[in-house]
């Protein structure tokens, strides 16, 4: 390896990445933009942090922090005007790649006949900056369900494929967070194509910056940064680490989908079901949500007609109509439906979890149910129960 | 893997009443032809500007060639299907949905359990294995109805006597209804029914799923050769709308015939 190292002196330097300033965001911002980028990133806005089209890294949050709890999200001022450091807020990337309202096709009577027409319109070019490594995950499981099975979402598809991911790891989870216990962060996992730890010390404001794709290289090599020096990169280092240690929710250490499978009738569905109002909130912020609904509509002359996709909540009573009536109508059933497919049948289904430990269902729940909180519940009432069983046996 | 593809315009070549709410559709392609549909599987109808349902095939080849589709008016897609005329034109996708498992049944008795329209998606079986009939064992078909006038396919189900037995019952019956009374699960106590040698195949309400997969398991039948067709809610039939979820499966994908054996216990669980 040492010899390696000897002949191309650029690996070391590639995987060790570069140091800049908040000059080198700035850069960023504008490679991409003159590449062609519609860059979305974080932005202070109504009280929030929303993602927005950016037009200059001057929109990003800096100084911003956000105060997370179940039912609760405010925004905070932060003294070391780091930008990247607050934990998911109200959207997700989805919004982008999977957006909420999509036209798939037209059909118009032509002569008698019936002519239908894929929607062909061409998706922008995204970069997403700031990309949580929570989301980097999400999009990675609604990458499975969108285009990994036999039928691929050709719109998702063309929007995903020619987006750009930059992710800029966590230093700041929030009281809301549980990465950890998913396996999803706070250090980066595979997909990016460039990726950022933010560092801002007594030594000053900087980030360290690694690519992860070619694209991702050769935007780094138009950037003003330095060769990242041991300290950066230590305290880069040692900052996720630390917010390792510091997620504010865990998951109950068992395997999820045996406990969702095993637990279908657990008392505990009937006192979550007391508490939730079935507004659909979760499955709204959700980053991995992907139901959808369709509209049919025609236009006055009756002979245009246009098949339009809406995201849908397993909330929503409509959601399992049959002629009779839902199959879903206790909000019992919606509840244990969309925690026993998020972090149970999503296995059976698409060979993942499909909850990346972001909490913002528990944040933006307007009654503050919190998703670990009924999982360690439903996780205790098996405990609670082995016992009793084995001596009813004995 | 295939990108979704939108529907492709489909004719109606010609349209029958089965019923006072149900009506087959036949369609035949107004330019380039969907792949082959197997029993069992469905397509997507759309109405135009209304919608689009899912609607297993009832005839993989009906009198002008076409696919046929029953359609039972019970919401507004469904009216608008049932309200075609010969010459009017709907999208159709598919085939979709994995379908009845017949090479599973070769050399088994077969057995078929309709519960009203539920003998739709059947019928398409009943062809193959009277095509076939030397791969299989006897055939018989259990038909139950709401009242004799819910019954569907009645001229060809009496076309079929001699080469497949048939048993009608009906829940309310009509004046002159000499038939049987009652649920469709007690008409098997008038089969000979050889449990080691006979594939079940079941499709109606889910509740009489249940039953009869029920009373044929405790009767011999491996839960394995017991197929059954679920429905739910369904938007896109590709897997990636999310609304026809029961527990692990999706069922426009892993369905809508499954193994009793792999639904058994989530057929227990109440509004799952």
């Amino acid at each position: 390896m040492s010899a390696d190292a000897d002949v191309n002196v650029s690996r070391p330097l590639a995987c060790e990445g570069l140091v800049m300033g908040k000059e080198g965001v700035a850069a960023l911002v504008d490679v991409l933009i003159r590449r062609g980028f519609t860059v979305v990133g974080p932005t202070a806005r109504d009280g929030a942090i929303v993602l927005a089209e950016l037009r200059s890294a001057d929109e990003l949050p800096y100084g911003w922090g956000v105060e997370l709890e179940a039912g609760r999200y405010r925004l905070r001022e932060r003294f070391d005007g780091a930008a990247f450091a607050n934990a998911a807020g109200p959207q997700s990337w989805k919004s982008f790649l999977h957006p909420a309202r999509v036209r798939e096709w037209s059909a118009d009577r032509v002569d008698g006949g019936l002519v239908i027409t894929a929607d062909q319109a061409a998706p922008p070019r995204y970069a997403f900056l700031g990309v949580r490594p929570c989301d980097l995950r999400a999009i990675a499981v609604q990458d499975r369900v969108l285009t990994g099975g036999a039928y691929r979402d050709s719109g998702y598809e063309g929007r995903r494929s020619g987006a750009l991911l930059i992710v800029v790891e966590c230093t700041e989870p929030g009281a809301t967070c549980f990465c950890v216990s998913m396996g999803t962060g706070p250090a980066a996992g595979p997909g990016y194509d460039l990726v950022m730890t933010e560092v801002a010390d007594e030594d000053g404001h900087r980030f360290w910056i690694r690519s992860g794709s070619r694209e991702g290289s050769e935007i780094l090599a138009e950037l003003p940064a330095r060769p990242a020096d041991p300290e950066t990169r230590e305290t880069a280092r040692a900052g996720v680490t630390a917010a390792a240690d510091r997620m504010g929710r865990t998951m109950p250490e068992a395997d999820l989908r045996e406990l969702m499978a095993g637990t279908l009738d657990a008392p505990r569905w009937d006192d979550v079901a007391g508490r939730c109002l079935t507004c659909g909130n979760c499955t709204m912020v959700c980053p991995t949500c992907f139901c959808t609904t369709t509209e049919d509509v025609t236009d006055l002359t009756g002979d245009h007609a246009e098949r339009w996709r809406l995201w849908d909540s397993c909330f929503d009573l409509a959601f399992s109509q049959l002629h009779g009536g839902p199959v879903r109508a206790s909000s019992r059933s919606r509840y244990r439906q969309w925690m026993t497919h998020k972090l149970g049948t999503w296995y059976d289904q698409f060979g993942s979890s499909g909850c990346v430990g972001c909490g913002r269902c528990i944040v933006w729940c307007p009654v503050g149910i919190d998703i670990t909180e009924e999982a360690a519940a439903l996780h205790d009432w098996t405990q609670s129960r082995t016992p009793a069983t084995e001596s009813e046996r004995g | 893997m295939t990108t979704v593809p939108p529907p492709l315009p489909y004719r109606v070549a010609g349209t029958s009443a089965e019923t006072a709410d149900t009506r087959s559709i036949e369609l035949v392609p107004a330019g380039r032809a969907l792949p082959p549909f197997a029993p069992g599987q469905f397509a997507m109808i759309y109405a135009f500007g209304v919608g689009e349902v899912p609607v297993s095939a009832s005839a993989l080849r009906g009198r002008h060639g076409g696919l046929v589709h029953t359609v039972r008016a019970v919401g507004a897609v469904s009216a608008a299907l049932c309200r075609l005329r010969p010459g009017d034109n709907v999208g159709l996708s598919g085939p979709y949905g994995t379908g009845w498992d017949l090479e599973a049944a070769v050399g088994h008795d077969v057995l078929i359990v309709a519960g009203g329209i539920g003998l739709a998606p059947l019928r398409p079986v009943v062809h193959a294995v009277l095509d076939r009939q030397a791969a299989y064992g006897p055939l018989a078909v259990l038909v139950g109805a709401r009242t004799p006038a819910d019954l569907v396919y009645r001229d060809e189900i009496a076309s079929w006597s001699g080469r497949v037995r048939v048993e009608v019952t009906v829940d309310r019956p009509a004046p002159g209804w000499r038939g049987a009374v009652g649920v469709v699960t007690a008409l098997l106590d008038r089969l000979d029914l050889r449990p080691d040698r006979t594939c079940a195949l079941v499709c109606g309400p889910e509740v009489m799923m249940r039953h009869t997969a029920r009373a044929l398991v405790s009767r011999g039948v491996v839960p394995q050769r017991v197929q059954v067709s679920l429905e739910r809610t369904m938007h896109c039939a590709t897997g990636h709308c999310g609304h026809c979820q029961l527990g692990p499966l999706l069922l426009c994908r892993d369905g809508p015939v499954v193994g009793y054996d792999r639904v058994a216990h989530l057929l227990l669980v109440r509004e799952l």
